[in-house]
This record gives C-alpha cells, structure tokens and sequence, in this order.
C-alpha cells in the first residue's frame, strides 16, 4: 500500500522479467556497448576532457555520408524539386531533373509526396526498378509486381524472414547466415525466434563460400531444426568477398536441391573494387541457369539507397524481388506490408534516380557520371590502402577489400589479454577494440559481433573515412596493435 | 514432370509452412475493397463504360490525395535540407534558411543521407520535448524519454512487441477499443497476442465507459494476463473526443489494474466539435499528481501525417515514454537501434512541425493562415457530413468531433443481410461493394474496425474537397435510398 492507501502498492508492468524474452536475446554489435562509449566519450571531449586524441573516429558503421562523402547532385536536386514544386520555375535546376521530378509527382496521390504511396511501392518506381534490373541483368526480364519497394533493404529482409518463421521445437524454421555476416540477420531470428544455422566462409580462401561447408552446417541442423531458407550476403558484410559466379551457381544448386528459399542481400552490388572481381545477381545467374532452376527456386533478392555510390542511409531506400514466390503467399506479404501503409516517399522517390539516372545526351550525364566515378574509385583507393597497411602490421592479416565497405581483419592476440578480458567477462576482441577506443579515439565494431570461428579475432572497420585520415587512422591502428601486444607479451 | 521434363517442386514457402500469425492479420483500410477499387480505375482508364467517371477514395486518411496542399514553410525547409546549395537562394525566407541549416548541423557530415542515433536527432528530440511541454502547460519533458519513429504506427507496433510474453492463460493481453484502427488487431494477431475489446457507447457519442473497460477486463483475466490498455484520442474511426473527466478515469482505472497505457494522440490538433477539447494523457497524469504521475507507465504516440501537416508520405513520428522501467528502456533502445534510425526526412519535417515559424518571423503569416484554413475547412466538412448523414433514413451519424472519420450506423434490411451472408460476406462489406460498383466510392466497412454484432457502419473520410464532398454524400444518400428499397 502507499503511503495514504490510495493505490495497491505495485511493481512496474513492464520489466525485464514480463517483458519479450525474444527481444532480450537481441544483440545489434554495429550500434552496440562500444559505440554508445565511443558516444559517451566524444560528449567528454565536448566537455573539455583531456584525451590523447581530438575527435573519435567513427568507423563502425557503413554511414558514408558522416564520414565526408558528398550526395550525387542529381539526385537532391531532383528531391528538392519533388519536395517544393515551385521549384519546377526556377531555371537553376536542369531539365532532366525537373523531367523526373515531375513524372514521379505525377505518379503521387494529389502530386504530392507528402501522400501515402500503395503498400508495394508507387507503380511507375516499380517500373523502373524492374527496367534497371532487366538492363543489368543482360536483358532478363523482370516483372514490376515481382517487387516491392522498402524502409531500407532490412525492412524487406525482415519481412521475408517474418514470413518463412514457423513451426515448433524440431519443426521450427532455421535460417542458413554466414558467419561472419551482417549481425541484421542474428538480430532478427532472435526476435522472431528462429533458428540460426551458422555456415563458415573460408578465412584462408579470400570468404569465399564451401559447398561442402554448406553441407555439413545442413546436415547438422536438420537434427534440431527445419532449415527453410539459406541467407547470403554478396558482395558480403563485413568481410567484402565479392563471390565467384561458379559459386553463386553451386548455391543456386545447392538451394535446389535442399529445397531452401534463397535470400539473396546484394546491397553493395556497385561496390566491387578488386579485378578479376565482377557482381553476378542471383537473379541473372539462376537465369541463365535454365528452366530447371529459374522456374523452381524461390529467391528474394534486396537493394537499397544506402550503399554503392549514393550512400543515402537517411532516406532509408530500398527494394526486393521475389521470384517463384507461392501466389497465395505473394497475397499474405501484399497484405502484411499493407499493414504499415508504405515506405517512405522521399525514399521510393531517391531510389526512381538511382534506377533511372543520368543518360548520355541529358544535361546532367557528364556530372553525375563524374561524381559516381569519383566516390567509387575512392572507396577503392581506400580498399586496397587499408588491406596493404593493415597486412604490414605483425599480428594483423587482413583478406583482399574485394568490395562493400569494411575490412575484417584478423588480429593475433596475446595470451595474456585473452585471459584479462574474459576475467573481465568481455570477448577478447572487445576487449581490445575498447581500448583501442580509449587510447586512439578509434571506434571500431569487434568481430565477435558478427561471428568467427572459436579462437579467432577479428574486427571490423569501414573504409570510408576521407583518405588522408584513413592513413592516420590506419598507423595509429598500427601503433596500437604492437604497443598492445608488447604491453601482453 | 513437368512438360520440359523438370521436376516438379513443391515450394519452400506455401500457406501451409508459412508463418501462421500472419494469415489472421487483416488490414481493411487497404483491405479487399480497396484492391476492387483500384481494379475498377484500371477499368475506367481502358476505357470500361461505369455509372461513374471516377473511384472517390475515401477510405484513408490520406489528407493530400485528397487535394489539401502541404504547408508552404515545411517543404521549403525540407527542400533546403535535400539540396543545400539553395541555402543561397534568394528565394526563400530566411526563418526556412536557419531552421535548415541548424537541422543539417544536427545530421552526420551536414546530411539528410546519413544514419541518425537510433533514437533520432538528438536536436529533434529536445525541440520535440520542448513543444510537449509547451502544450502541457510546463510539465516537463525529458528528450531522453523521445524516440522518433516512422510514423506512429512503427513505434506502436514496437511497444506492443515489448509487451508480448507468456504462454497459453499467461499470454499477454492487450485491451483496445471497438471499433478501433485496425493497425491494433493487425499487429496483435501478428504478435500473437490476445485482443480484448472493449466497447465505446454509440448511444453517448462513442465515449468510454469505465465499467466496460472493467467488465472487458475481468473477462479477460480468465484467459490471458491483460497487461496494456489502448486508446486512441481523438478517435479512430469514430472521431470522439474523450472527456478530460474520461482521461482520468482511464487513468485511475490502468493505475488501479497495473495496465501499460498506451495512448494514441496523432488527431491531436483535429478538434472540431464545441465544447470539445484535446488534453493529452501525460498532461492529465501529471495534474493527478505524485501518486499517479510516478507510477503509471505511458507511451504516448504522434505523427506527420494527420492534423494539418497532412505529410503521411514522409512516415515521420514519435513517441514519449514515461515511468519506463530502465532496464526495459535500454532493451527498447537496443530494439530500434537494428532498424538503425527512422527516415532523416521525415525527422526533420517533424521538427519544423514542433518548431514552427514564431509571430516575429518571416513566415509566420502566411503560416497561420495556411494552418488555420486547413483547419477550419476540415471543420466545417466534419459538420456538414454529420448533418448530411444524418437526413438519410436509416443512417445515423454521431457528431464527428474530431480527427477524419464519420463512422455511421446504417440499417440494412433483413434480405440484404441475409444474401450478404449467403455469400459469405459481412452485411456492411457487402453494401459498400455495392456503392463502390454503382457510384465508384469507396469506404470501409465497418467490420473491418470491429462493432457490436447485429449493428452496421462504414468509415468515410472527410478529406474529399468540399463541393466534392457534398456530390460523395449526395450519392450515399441516393445509394442507400435505393438499396432500402432494392431489399425491402
């Protein structure tokens, strides 16, 4: 009772205890307990706190924009338009963008995309996303009702895995992921309460992916689960293999004949940087694989604004392509999405550009295709940089950028800081990422945040910060890697 | 075999290995009739002769599809954020220019298309605290207690998860009314939790009596633990607006049966009817005093896309969450930080809307005038609706006091229920099939919201333009004249 008696004395409603028990089990390492000290730290320094270093650097996250990257003017000249139409006057803006500006307010409830758009996305943007992917994919054709736009490629990820998740105990869905991978994916079959089956890509291999590793990860699972769908990440995150197109094949096959529906995220399909390395769509590839597969296999293949040359995180943009889906199944996912009304319009609207950008003859061709160049041939300036600073570091040995955004590489540590951070109770890499932070102001994401295999460390760094600070950022990496291992020799 | 000798494959993914939960959600307000609605504009625009040349849709509250314009300072703000180089046009204002230019100073390397903190903006944030508070008369308001969202609907699906637990006679219940937003039963059934209704009084202008609220619960309570309490105010489909007598009861009663309120306000400023005011759950709790400002737990939720914003497209939102458990808020917090934030445009058009132009500013004027149109004109739509409405024999219209719905009883004769039934149609889905095929429009049955068994409704919204409007409710009138004696 309280004090006057009034009201039942009582705990909280809501506690950890009555709360989601799925939710509990979540763990998101990419914005986790190092970057909320990293945060905590750069509120320190604002404060006046004396630190060996000026600012934090954030390289935990694949945010290009807050690491210097610039918009393509193309596109936020076209969104300016769209989103104050008086503009349409104004003869700064060239014609190309004043032309797409207006087709896609026509496209908008009342020409304004203040409007809510159908579920699946404004028509004439499935359109052309469907001709982008056609024009990719040497001419394979693509159905505009096959796809769906989406809040950012992990809202449609989220919403295939929601929908493939049933059954109990030993029936309960499992869910082939890489390890490492794109803790998204962790994240999310904890929440749904799926299983999680683990497949190793082969450190020794560059990433690549072992059919036989497939096998056995299958195999082992069907004892306590059943695995309905396989996840794969290409070019992959955060280990930026881009994979061969014989693989892609073999997972093809292997989805086949498993009976797997194949989840295919290829977010970071412009970001190729090594040669002899090429993008395959899952797509084309299962394709021209015949009709055998290319009628049979069920695949969602996911792409968004967020990566490749755009960079536009905060418009959370995207897409997915469902192929072979179950026609009354393709009915429950209209119906499911429909339940949050649609995606952002500002964002099915960016992601019109990307699919439909400047072509050779309009006014904005010569500067879009310079400024698209510029950023990718930076990133890879910045992918082999990183690969060859990092691999003169005894102790560090760091795999081919091949493509995406991050570098995985793999750090030796010593005995004696493996035994201080589990008497700690962290995992070995945390352990030194945090101190990484503490001492250099670098803000990294440990590997085991994304999974490696037992007695293996990694961390996770993105490429992204301008060159010149990249450089430094890398040789304060060095420093700290030898005083490190020389203070746990 | 197939024909070329493939082998046939029996699919990964059917409705039998799917998840089960989401075959029982349904969403009518972009449910069966809406898809019949667009298939007849598809029809009209070949060229199929109708009794109509267009679909009027006004089955969502979609205030710009329906001809109302965005406010004027909103998208020039927003365009100057999208491009910055127009920082340096002349052409606009120079209160636009700095609220554009202290948002991009607030984003990752001065831009739109960077991730914001989960959480949101944390400038956004506080200027959301600091228009709550001036709202509720000065109580306070912690940013720290702000998460923004993408739309409403993202965070209330997201509390409703938190909520979710147990098994079997302990599962979670949730209580909300009926009718109700289908946003609830949809994400209810999705999440596998038990539904309890509880009915708003027709006969008293749809308004919420307690001993409802107490007999719904105490039925609940021998199936299920009964753990939040859902209100939407002003009202979704049926456009009340609660008493503040009635928010303290609520309050009292949730204080009473250890219930997480969960309080819907996106209709905030949607307030027509005289005599009728909005008062905001956490303004009430904090006047109840110590006793029950330091215990209740509450989430109230707003967005861009309702009052006279009207901006459904950006999905921009927010919540506040008062006396949440700490450790609970940090799971939240760990929750949204996997979606990584919500859309940056729709955070930033939220923060021109708790930010708005002042009476000393530029664009204060012109501001006011637009707000207040918007406003007024919905006001008066609301009024002529209810009187429309209520001239037609056998349609019965409460007062639409606030938010963008009329939610009318309609009688419907016996013959026309029973072939609705025979076909296995709800009677009121089955009525506006039928206005949608012979007079293109296109409402929401009232099954679709949820209403006591054997009464019928649709929800119409009032966002048609007004002369357009009064053509739409001249035809319901007509419709449903002739329906009465098709089936009499």
């Amino acid at each position: 009772m309280s004090e006057n008696g009034a009201l039942p004395h009582r705990g909280k409603v809501l506690t950890v205890d009555t709360m989601n028990a799925n939710v509990k089990k979540v763990d998101y390492a990419v914005r986790g307990p190092i970057v909320q000290r990293a945060v905590q730290i750069e509120k320190e320094l604002k404060e006046g706190v004396k630190k060996p270093f000026k600012e934090v650097i954030k390289a935990n996250i694949g945010d290009a924009h807050a690491m210097g990257q610039r918009p393509i003017t193309f596109f936020r000249q076209v969104m300016a338009l769209c989103t104050y139409p008086q503009l349409l006057d104004d003869n700064k803006f060239p014609e190309d963008a004043k032309n797409r500006a207006r087709r896609i307010l026509q496209a908008c409830g009342g020409n304004s995309i203040g409007a809510y758009t159908t579920s699946q996305g404004i028509d004439c943007v499935r359109h052309d996303v469907a001709n982008y992917i056609q024009r990719r994919d040497g001419g394979i054709p693509s159905d505009p009702d096959n796809i769906y736009l989406t809040t950012g490629a992990s809202d449609g990820i989220v919403t295939i895995l929601k929908l493939l998740t049933a059954g109990e105990g030993r029936t309960r869905t499992g869910v082939m992921i890489s390890i490492p991978q794109y803790p998204l994916y962790s994240a999310s079959i904890a929440e749904l309460g799926a299983v999680q089956v683990n497949y190793y890509l082969n450190e020794e291999k560059c990433w690549s992916l072992d059919i036989s590793e497939l096998q056995r990860s299958l195999q082992a699972a069907r004892e306590h689960c059943n695995p309905r769908v396989l996840c794969i990440i290409n070019p992959g995150n955060p280990t930026g293999q881009v994979q061969s197109r014989q693989c892609i094949e073999d997972v093809i096959r292997f989805a086949a004949k498993e009976n797997l529906f194949l989840m295919a995220d290829e977010v970071y399909q412009d970001n190729v940087y090594a040669e002899g390395c090429e993008f395959h769509s899952f797509k084309k590839v299962l394709f021209e694989m015949g009709p055998e597969y290319s009628r049979t296999v069920e695949l969602a293949s996911f792409h968004s604004t967020s990566k490749c040359y755009m960079g536009e995180c905060g418009f959370r943009g995207g897409y997915m392509e469902v192929i072979n889906m179950d026609p009354e199944v393709k009915a429950q996912l209209t119906k499911l999405v429909s339940v949050r009304l649609c995606p952002p319009a500002p964002g099915q609207a960016l992601m019109d550009l990307v699919v439909n950008s400047p072509q050779p003859g309009e006014p904005s061709y010569q500067s879009f295709m310079k400024e698209r160049t510029a950023v990718l041939s930076a990133l890879a300036e910045k992918a082999k940089l990183t690969e060859e600073i990092l691999n003169t570091v005894p102790g560090i040995s760091c795999n081919p950028v091949q493509g995406a955004m991050y570098s995985f590489p793999r750090i030796t540590m010593p005995e004696r800081a493996i035994n201080e951070a589990k008497a700690k109770g962290q995992a070995p890499d945390m352990f030194y990422c945090m101190k990484l932070l503490e001492d250099t102001g670098i803000c990294l994401v440990p590997g085991s945040g994304f999974g490696q295999r037992d007695g293996t460390y990694h961390f996770r760094m993105t490429i992204l910060p301008p060159t010149d600070k990249l450089k430094i950022m890398l040789n304060k990496l060095k420093e700290f890697h030898q005083t490190f291992t020389q203070q746990y020799a | 075999m197939t024909e070329n000798g493939c082998e046939h494959r029996e699919r990964v993914l059917t409705m039998d290995t799917m998840n089960p939960n989401i075959k029982r959600v349904e969403y009518a307000v972009r449910g069966p009739i809406v898809q019949r609605a667009v298939q007849i504009e598809r029809e009209l625009k070949m060229g199929v002769n109708k009794p109509f040349t267009e679909v009027i849709k006004a089955n969502i509250g979609d205030c710009h599809a329906m001809g109302q314009k965005p406010i004027t300072f909103f998208r020039q703000v927003l365009a100057l954020c999208s491009y910055p180089d127009l920082l340096e046009d002349s052409k606009f204002p120079e209160d636009a220019k700095s609220r554009a230019h202290r948002i991009l100073q607030a984003c990752g390397g001065g831009s739109l298309g960077a991730y914001s903190t989960s959480q949101g903006i944390e400038m956004i944030r506080q200027d959301v605290a600091r228009y709550i508070e001036r709202r509720d008369g000065g109580i306070a308001c912690d940013p720290d207690n702000i998460y923004l969202s993408t739309g409403a609907s993202d965070a209330i699906v997201t509390m409703l998860k938190l909520l979710v637990s147990g098994e079997g006679m302990s599962r979670t219940g949730v209580m909300i009314s009926i009718p109700q937003y289908p946003l609830y039963s949809a994400a209810l059934a999705e999440l596998g939790a038990v539904q309890i209704s509880y009915y708003l009084d027709e006969d008293n202008c749809w308004s919420l009596d307690i001993n409802e609220l107490r007999r719904a619960l105490q039925e609940a309570k021998k199936h299920c633990i009964p753990r939040a309490l859902c209100i939407i105010n002003p009202g979704n489909p049926t456009g009340q607006v609660q008493s503040r007598q009635c928010i303290e009861d609520v309050i009292r009663f949730a204080a009473t049966e250890n219930l997480f309120l969960m309080a819907d306000e996106v209709y905030q400023d949607n307030v027509y009817a005289e005599g009728c005011k909005f008062h905001s759950f956490k303004k009430v709790l904090f006047e109840m005093g110590p006793e029950y400002s330091e215990k209740v737990e509450l989430a109230s939720f707003h967005s861009t896309s309702k009052c006279y914003m009207g901006e459904c497209g950006f999905r921009g939102g927010y919540m506040e969450v008062v006396n949440l458990d700490p450790e609970v808020k940090v799971q939240l917090t760990k929750l949204v930080s996997v979606r990584l934030c919500p859309p940056v445009p729709g955070q930033a058009l939220l923060d021109v809307v708790v930010n708005p132009p002042q009476p000393d500013e530029p664009s204060y004027d012109t501001f006011i005038k637009e707000r207040s149109e918007t406003l007024a004109t919905l006001a008066e739509k609301a009024n002529m609706t209810q009187e429309i409405l209520n001239q037609v024999p056998g349609i019965k219209c409460n007062p639409v006091q606030g938010a963008m719905y009329t939610f009318p009883c309609i009688h419907l004769p016996p013959k026309a229920i029973l072939e609705a039934k025979e076909k296995g149609q709800s009677p009121d889905m089955f009525y506006c099939m039928k206005l949608l095929e012979e007079k293109g429009i296109c409402l929401v049955p009232g099954s679709g919201f949820g209403q006591r068994d054997g009464t019928y409704h649709f929800r119409m919204t009032i966002l048609p333009p007004k002369e357009k409007l009064k053509i739409v409710l001249a035809k319901i009138k007509e419709f449903h004249q002739h329906f009465t004696d098709q089936y009499s």
